[in-house]
């Protein structure tokens, strides 16, 4: 470690006596320092949040008002109805929530939190940025092809995603699919990295149950990527070669078998949502902690309960294909292992709520969006049973009520448990506080109309209203006053949902320039990032921290404060 | 629950309404426990001057019984409901009642035609007859239906009967419903399939036996008006993509593999 600090000291040092134009792209952009590509991660997935929410808008606009001009966007055809719902769940997943929750905040993060200068292999870290930018030049370059872009679900189910005749975008599912593709390498590269730091740059001190969840949960995600992208990546050559070399994986009139390509996409697909849900859930685990100022509850059990978790979501992936056509017998197996999910998940939770049993909960900004995530979360998780019990799903499958149900779990994982962990962690990356009032704005305009814009969308499911439909005029069961005033009713909570990102957006921006200064650990918080001085400079800590104990060692007997800091030897 | 917002049109769409009603109930009140318990706890200890947050772990059993208690009724629940859910799966998906009639479903961008048996009850004859996008059956009869599709994957769905499987190319599916409302109801494509996958829905209409009979012989002869291609000349949104011909050679290996596999 000391080694790779020094060469990029030496290297630093070398370019100042560069133009000044250089140095800022060492910098800024080539930089091979945690916290600078961490900042990169999470700026770009904002900024790819944008382009989700945006066209979030134009087919929630077009569902709404069918047919009429969306402002900002035009008249909304089929295809570009297709191709927006497709890239808004491809984005959201694979450029949201990955490179903000885990690249973004793992990159700044693990380093500091298990004190040490650095990541194990910096300059990995900067191929795995750069390759994540090329996949999203080569997703915004899809959209400009012949044809447009990609449409047929993120899910890209063959034969459609792989014939060019039915899906109409020859060239725009190939690019589509090279950008997931790349990504995926980013993030292999990127997860190489967070274990290898983890594993091998610990702080002097700190034991394996010492280290943060928040850590612990990033790098359960990412074993648990590595275990179930291969299949995916594999699926993803053979529909690559199916699409421009003329192989025949998934086509079954010359003897492929498209449901191949759902198993392969799924076995990935489910355990994806727990690569992205426990670090959201560490992310909680954090402050819920601070703010409470209490241990956290059962700190085993969580760890525990996570890795049961993840070894479970890799054998229920067929609840997605319950009515696919695969072996019905095979239903059964899947629900059992599906529903039994909620035994782990459960305990999760409880051990959350169990955290502010006896606390003394200040409701700072982080604070608010950890117990949101929490409530929403709940709603997510109950929803789901519906779901993956084959019984229920039989009328559930890609209705409305799969799309509320995993908002609910996707939107406080991607946007609720990033924003708990923004307002968390800027003072420590800007060195200064955001403006709470704003904040406070910027949190209730989110969670209300998070909610208006979702739970509606149970009652269309229960409804009977399909996914992907551009407009449901065509169906007279569907075409009703009422159903389509609730279409409306969503809409308009969408629009208000984006419109309250301004806030954020503004205070995000302005603070970084003029808010009020952070101390080095303005929350009183026990883990080490926050030994170190904000913002962190290069090589984090003036002297590398010596751990004594826990991560959550808050209001012990006998301490006069009710911190007591990691890398404290004495008693607070 | 579901019959709030839509008929109960077929014989098994009771039985997946009280599994989901029993999942409303069994869920809900967990849901409700615990939002009550975090409410309570938010409450009752927020931040006070002077009280300091107590020592607990977790790791001690008297502590943690707390968790683990629960969790032995949430298994029992689980229980409860994956035996309802798996009864009504197995009655839907993984029985073949005696069939009074059968009809095959095929798909294709972006439209369905439905093959009814005609008088002679068999599929394969001459007095088969086929209808696009409207289907019809008689009450209280068990029909078993032969799902096909011709290029990409479909779903043939009726949400009023609670029925909905995938149509795959070079397959033949086979189910079954029996409809127990007269009405019509809509059929929808329940799986992306293209450009016009908003556009391919259908409908399908519960006949009694008499009104079964005028109808057919309408077909046959030409008289009979579809509902739904008026509904569609009516279509506000134009589709913007027309469907370009599909290269001969993809639709022939289709046909051949469609043929192969009855």
């Amino acid at each position: 470690m000391s080694q790779t600090a020094t060469v990029q000291h030496q290297e630093a040092h070398a370019h100042d006596d560069h133009h000044h134009d250089q140095s800022f792209l060492s910098k800024y952009i080539f930089s091979v320092d945690h916290k600078v590509i961490g900042l990169q991660y999470m700026f770009l997935g904002l900024l790819m949040a944008a382009l989700g929410g945006f066209f979030a808008y134009a087919f929630r606009m077009q569902l709404a008002f069918p047919g009429e001009a969306v402002p900002g966007f035009g008249v909304v055809s089929p295809a570009e109805y297709n191709m927006m719902i497709t890239n808004h769940g491809t984005i959201m997943i694979f450029w949201v929530a990955m490179p903000v929750l885990i690249a973004a905040f793992g990159n700044y993060l693990i380093p500091l939190m298990i004190g040490c200068d650095d990541m194990a292999f910096p300059r990995l870290n900067r191929l795995s940025i750069q390759v994540f930018f090329v996949s999203i030049l080569v997703l915004l370059l899809s959209y400009f092809v012949e044809g447009g872009g990609f449409g047929g679900a993120w899910t890209s189910y063959p034969p459609l995603s792989s014939v060019a005749e039915y899906s109409l975008t020859n060239w725009g599912s190939s690019l589509w699919l090279l950008a997931v593709t790349l990504e995926i390498v980013a993030f292999l590269i990127g997860g190489v990295n967070f274990l290898t730091t983890t594993m091998n740059s610990r702080a002097p001190g700190m034991k394996m149950t010492d280290v943060p969840i928040l850590v612990w949960t990033i790098n359960i995600a990412v074993i648990m990527f590595m275990g179930s992208v291969g299949p995916l990546v594999a699926g993803a050559v053979m529909l690559f070669m199916d699409q421009r070399l003329g192989t025949t994986f998934f086509l079954p009139s010359a003897g492929g078998d498209p449901v191949l390509w759902q198993h392969l996409f799924w076995f990935f697909g489910h355990p994806e949502v727990y690569v992205v849900l426990f670090p959201a859930m560490g992310v909680v685990a954090e402050i819920i902690t601070t703010f409470a100022r209490k241990k956290l509850f059962g700190y085993r059990a969580i760890l525990y309960t996570i890795i049961a978790t993840g070894a479970l979501s890799f054998i229920v992936w067929a609840h997605h294909q319950f009515i696919a056509g695969i072996d019905p017998r095979m239903a059964n197996i899947f629900t059992v292992t599906t529903v039994l999910i909620s035994v782990p998940i459960a305990e999760m939770l409880f051990c959350y709520i169990a955290t502010l049993y006896g606390g003394s909960i200040r409701y700072e900004l982080p604070m608010l969006w950890a117990v949101a995530f929490l409530v929403t979360f709940l709603v997510g998780g109950v929803t789901g049973i519906p779901l993956g019990s084959s019984g229920t799903d039989l009328f559930f499958h890609d209705t409305y009520f799969v799309i509320a149900h995993f908002h609910y779990t996707f939107f406080p994982i991607a946007i609720i448990a990033m924003f708990a962990a923004l307002y968390f962690w800027y003072p420590k990356m800007f060195g200064r506080h955001m403006n709470k009032t704003l904040g406070l704005i910027h949190f209730w305009g989110t969670v209300i109309f998070f909610n208006g814009l979702f739970m509606p969308l149970f009652l269309l499911g229960m409804a009977g209203q399909h996914r992907r439909i551009y407009n449901y005029q065509h169906f007279p069961d569907l075409a009703s006053a009422d159903l389509q005033g609730i279409r409306i009713f969503a809409t308009t909570s969408l629009v208000l949902l984006l419109l309250f990102q301004i806030p954020f957006v503004w205070n995000f921006f302005s603070s970084m320039f003029t808010g009020e200064k952070a101390e080095a650990n303005p929350w009183k918080a026990n883990t080490l990032e926050w030994a170190a001085p904000s913002p962190p400079p290069h090589g984090n800590f003036k002297e590398l921290p010596v751990v004594y104990r826990g991560p959550y060692e808050y209001s012990v007997p006998g301490n006069r404060e009710d911190f007591w800091p990691q890398h404290m030897p004495d008693r607070n | 629950m579901l019959d709030y917002f839509m008929p109960q049109a077929s014989t098994f769409s009771g039985d997946v309404d009280n599994v989901f009603l029993m999942i409303v109930w069994v869920v809900g009140f967990w849901f409700v426990l615990t939002l009550a318990t975090l409410a309570y706890f938010m409450i009752r200890y927020r931040h006070r001057e002077g009280v300091k947050a107590s020592y607990v772990t977790g790791e001690k059993h008297s502590e943690n019984k707390w968790i683990h208690y629960p969790h032995y009724v949430i298994i029992l629940c689980d229980v409860v409901l994956i035996a309802g859910s798996i009864m009504v799966w197995v009655n839907v998906k993984q029985t073949l009642p005696p069939k009074d009639d059968t009809i095959r479903v095929i798909g294709q961008q972006w439209s369905w035609a439905f093959i009814h048996s005609g008088p002679d009850g068999q599929l394969d004859t001459e007095d088969d007859i086929s209808t696009v996008n409207d289907l019809h059956v008689e009450v209280n009869k068990v029909y078993h239906f032969e799902l096909q599709s011709r290029d990409v994957l479909h779903n043939f769905s009726v949400p009023a009967f609670r029925l909905k499987q995938d149509m795959i190319p070079g397959r033949t599916i086979t189910g079954w419903f029996e409809a127990t409302q007269v009405g019509t109801y809509d059929v929808q494509c329940a799986e992306m399939c293209g450009h016009g996958h908003g556009i391919m829905g259908g409908s399908i209409t519960v006949h009694t036996p008499e009104d079964y009979q005028r109808t057919m012989e309408a077909i046959k002869n030409g008289t009979y008006e579809s509902d739904y291609l008026k509904r569609l000349e009516n279509d506000p949104i134009p589709i913007a993509a027309k469907r370009p011909q599909v290269s001969q050679n993809t639709v022939n290996a289709g046909e051949e593999n469609l043929v192969s596999s009855n």
